[in-house]
C-alpha cells in the first residue's frame, strides 16, 4: 500500500495531519499499540520539522505486512551538520517558531528513538530527504 | 480479566425506528448501520456514550432497565444516586422533600454515592504517585469514555487510573452504615439510580471489576417522573443524617471540573465525547504538553448532561454548584467516624488493570488485513465522496470497509446506481429493487402522515 501527503511549509494548523491519517490506517491492519506509537511520533516529528524549516515536502508511506517505510522529502535550506542536528537541544529554529511551542532541538533525536532504521540525506540550500523504517 | 460479555443497555425498537441515519451520523464510532430499514448497532464497537439517543427523531432507542418492583423483596432498599440527581429537581423543592419523595416511593434508605468522597479522591491520588509512569494518568470515572480507550485507543488503556467509580464507593459506605445498624448483608438491596446508560453498562458488566455490586438499577428519568408524581413541598421530615458525609467535593465531583481540580496544575477537564475524541488523537501523537491528570467526561456538561438526566443541563449545574456551597470542603470531613473506619472500603476501590479491545481492525491476520485495506482504498476512487449515507454506512470510507469485509456491496451506492443506468448496465427495476432492500419496501411512496416527516420528534 501506498500514500502520498503534500506538506506546507510554514502551516502549522496542518502538521499532524498524515501522522493522524497513517494511525487510523495502522490500527485497522491490527498493529500493535506500542507500534503504532512509535511510527506516529516520528511521522509527526518529521513533518513539523518540514513545516517548521523547509518551504515544502512531501511524505510518502509504504505499508507492507510487516513494516512500514516513510521517505519525506523536503525543498528547503537542509542540514549543513547532520550529526549535529541529531544531538538532543540542538536546534536552528527561527525565533518565531520556537514561541510557537516547536523547535527545541528534540525532532531528530526523537524520530531516531522511535525508529528501527533511518537515514537522513540533506544538501545545503536544496533540501533534505529522511528515510526512516519501522517493523511491525 | 473479566470476560463477561460486555453488556449494552442500548436497544433499538423496531416498531418506532423509521430507518433514517440520524443515529448512525451521530455515532462517534462507526457502530451503527442501517440495514432493511432499520438502525443496528454493533456491540464490538458501540462505547455506550448515548449519542444515538439523543440524535433518534422517533426515541425509538431506548435503555434498559429493571423493574422497579424487585426492590421490594429486601428489607433494607437503598437508593443510591449520584448528586447530579437533586440538580434537577425545581428549586422550590428542597433536599429534604426530594429525600421523602424517595422514601416514600418504596426506598428504606437514600444515599448520594459521592460520600464520603474522600476516600475515592485519596486512593485515585495514591495511585499516580505510585504509578508515575503512566502520565497523564486519566481518570476512569466516565465508563463511556472507558470503553472509547479500549476499542479505539488500545494505547493508552495503560493511563487509566485503576480505581473504581463513586457508585462502588457508596454502595460500599451504604453497606457498612446500615450494617452498624444491624442489617446483615443479604438483606440489604442496592438499587443504582443511573444518569446515563454508560453507568448501566458498567454496573452490570464492569470494566476492571470482578462483579457488580448493584442489585438493580434504575433510569434516572424514569425515578424523576416517579418522585414528581409524590413530592410536595409541605414540611418533610429531616434527612441530614443520611448527607453526613457529604461535602462540597462530592457534590461537584460528577461534574465538569469535579475531579481534575483536585489534581494540580497540570490537570485538564474535557466534555463531550467529540471533544475528547479530538484530545486523545493528538494525546495519541504525543502532541500535547505535559499533563498530569486528565478528567475526561462523555456528555456535554458531564452528568448533568446525561442522557437520562430530565432537567437541562446548565440549569442543573448552576443548582448544584448553588447548592454545594452550603456542604463543607472534604478535607473538613477527614476525622469523621466514617472516614475512620473506611481502610477496607479503600481496599475495595482498587480496580484490576483495564485491558485493551481494540475494534477496528480489518482482519486478524495483518497480511489479509492489508490486502483488505488495498482493495477499500480501490473501492473508495469509484465512491462520489458525498458521504450522504443512503448506503446505509456512515460514510464512503465505512461503506468501503464494509464492502471488503462482505458486509455490504457496491450496489448500496445510490449515486454508483444512476451511473450505472445511466451507461445502461443496469435497468432501473432492478436499481430501484437494491433500494428498498436497505430501506424497505413501500418506504419511498408519498406519503403524508409519513413518520419522520420534517420536524417529527425534535
Amino acid at each position: 500500500m501506498n500514500l502520498e501527503f503534500q506538506i506546507e511549509g510554514g502551516n502549522f494548523s496542518r502538521a499532524g495531519h498524515a501522522s493522524s491519517e497513517i494511525k487510523k490506517m495502522l490500527k485497522q491492519l491490527g498493529v500493535d499499540s506500542r507500534c503504532i506509537k512509535n511510527i506516529v511520533i516520528a511521522m509527526y516529528e518529521a513533518e513539523v520539522n518540514v513545516v517548521a524549516h523547509a518551504f515544502e515536502g512531501l511524505i510518502q508511506v509504504h505499508i507492507e505486512s510487516d513494516k512500514i517505510t516513510t521517505v519525506i522529502s523536503d525543498k528547503g535550506p537542509g542540514i549543513a551538520d547532520v550529526d549535529l542536528a541529531m544531538q538532543e537541544g540542538y536546534s536552528t529554529a527561527s525565533k518565531k517558531v520556537r514561541e510557537m511551542g516547536f523547535g527545541a532541538g528534540m525532532g531528530l533525536p526523537n524520530i531516531k528513538k522511535n525508529t528501527d532504521e533511518l537515514t537522513i540525506e540533506s544538501t545545503v540550500n536544496k533540501g533534505t530527504t529522511v528515510k526512516m523504517v519501522n517493523h511491525f | 480479566m473479566v470476560t463477561a460479555k460486555t453488556y449494552h443497555a442500548l436497544t433499538v425498537d423496531e416498531k418506532k425506528c423509521i430507518g433514517c441515519i440520524h443515529c448512525m451520523k451521530a455515532c462517534p464510532t462507526e457502530a451503527i448501520r442501517v440495514v432493511g430499514g432499520l438502525a443496528e448497532i454493533s456491540k464490538e464497537r458501540c462505547v455506550d456514550c448515548g449519542h444515538c439517543m439523543r440524535a433518534c427523531p422517533a426515541k425509538a432507542i431506548y435503555v434498559e432497565q429493571d423493574d422497579l418492583k424487585i426492590s421490594q423483596t429486601f428489607k433494607y432498599r437503598v437508593a443510591l444516586f449520584p448528586a447530579v440527581m437533586i440538580g434537577q429537581f425545581p428549586e422550590k423543592y428542597t433536599e429534604n422533600q426530594i429525600y421523602a419523595a424517595l422514601l416514600k416511593i418504596g426506598f428504606t434508605h437514600a444515599f448520594e454515592v459521592e460520600q464520603p468522597i474522600g476516600i475515592l479522591k485519596d486512593s485515585m491520588k495514591q495511585y499516580c504517585k505510585t504509578s508515575p509512569n503512566n502520565k497523564p494518568h486519566i481518570s476512569s470515572f466516565c465508563p463511556a469514555i472507558v470503553r472509547l480507550i479500549q476499542i479505539r485507543y488500545p494505547s493508552l488503556t495503560e493511563n487509566l487510573i485503576q480505581r473504581k467509580s463513586p457508585h462502588d464507593l457508596g454502595a460500599h459506605f451504604a453497606i457498612n452504615e446500615l450494617k452498624k445498624q444491624g442489617a446483615k448483608e443479604d438483606e440489604i438491596g442496592l438499587f443504582y439510580i443511573t444518569p446515563c446508560n454508560a453507568k448501566i453498562s458498567s454496573v452490570k458488566s464492569p470494566v476492571g471489576e470482578k462483579e457488580s455490586i448493584a442489585d438493580g438499577i434504575i433510569n434516572m428519568n424514569d425515578l424523576y417522573n416517579r418522585v414528581m408524581q409524590v413530592i410536595n413541598d409541605k414540611e418533610a421530615e429531616d434527612t441530614s443524617h443520611l448527607r453526613e458525609n457529604l461535602s462540597r467535593d462530592g457534590i461537584l465531583w460528577s461534574l465538569t471540573r469535579g475531579e481534575s481540580i483536585h489534581f494540580g496544575e497540570r490537570s485538564m477537564a474535557i466534555d463531550g465525547i467529540h471533544n475528547v475524541i479530538k484530545f486523545l488523537e493528538r494525546l495519541e501523537n504525543e502532541e500535547v504538553p505535559e499533563i498530569d491528570f486528565l478528567e475526561l467526561r462523555a456528555c456535554d456538561q458531564s452528568c448533568a448532561g446525561g442522557i437520562l438526566m430530565t432537567g437541562n443541563r446548565f440549569l442543573t449545574v448552576t443548582r448544584l454548584e448553588r447548592r454545594a456551597k452550603r456542604y463543607p470542603q472534604a478535607w473538613k470531613l477527614k476525622d469523621s467516624e466514617a472516614i475512620k473506619g473506611s481502610k477496607e472500603i479503600k481496599q475495595k476501590l482498587i480496580a484490576d488493570k483495564i485491558t485493551p479491545k481494540p475494534a477496528f481492525s480489518l482482519d486478524k491476520d495483518r497480511v489479509r488485513a492489508l490486502e483488505k485495506m488495498n482493495r477499500a482504498q480501490r473501492i473508495i476512487c469509484f465512491l462520489p465522496g458525498v458521504d450522504c449515507g443512503a448506503c446505509g454506512a456512515p460514510n464512503c470510507q465505512a461503506l468501503a470497509e464494509d464492502m471488503v469485509n462482505g458486509k455490504a456491496k457496491m450496489s448500496d451506492c445510490v449515486f454508483l446506481q444512476q451511473m450505472w443506468e445511466d451507461e445502461g448496465k443496469i435497468s432501473t427495476t432492478k436499481a430501484f429493487r437494491n433500494v428498498e432492500k436497505k430501506w424497505g419496501e413501500k418506504r419511498f411512496q408519498a406519503d403524508c402522515n409519513k413518520r419522520g416527516k420534517r420536524n417529527e420528534g425534535f
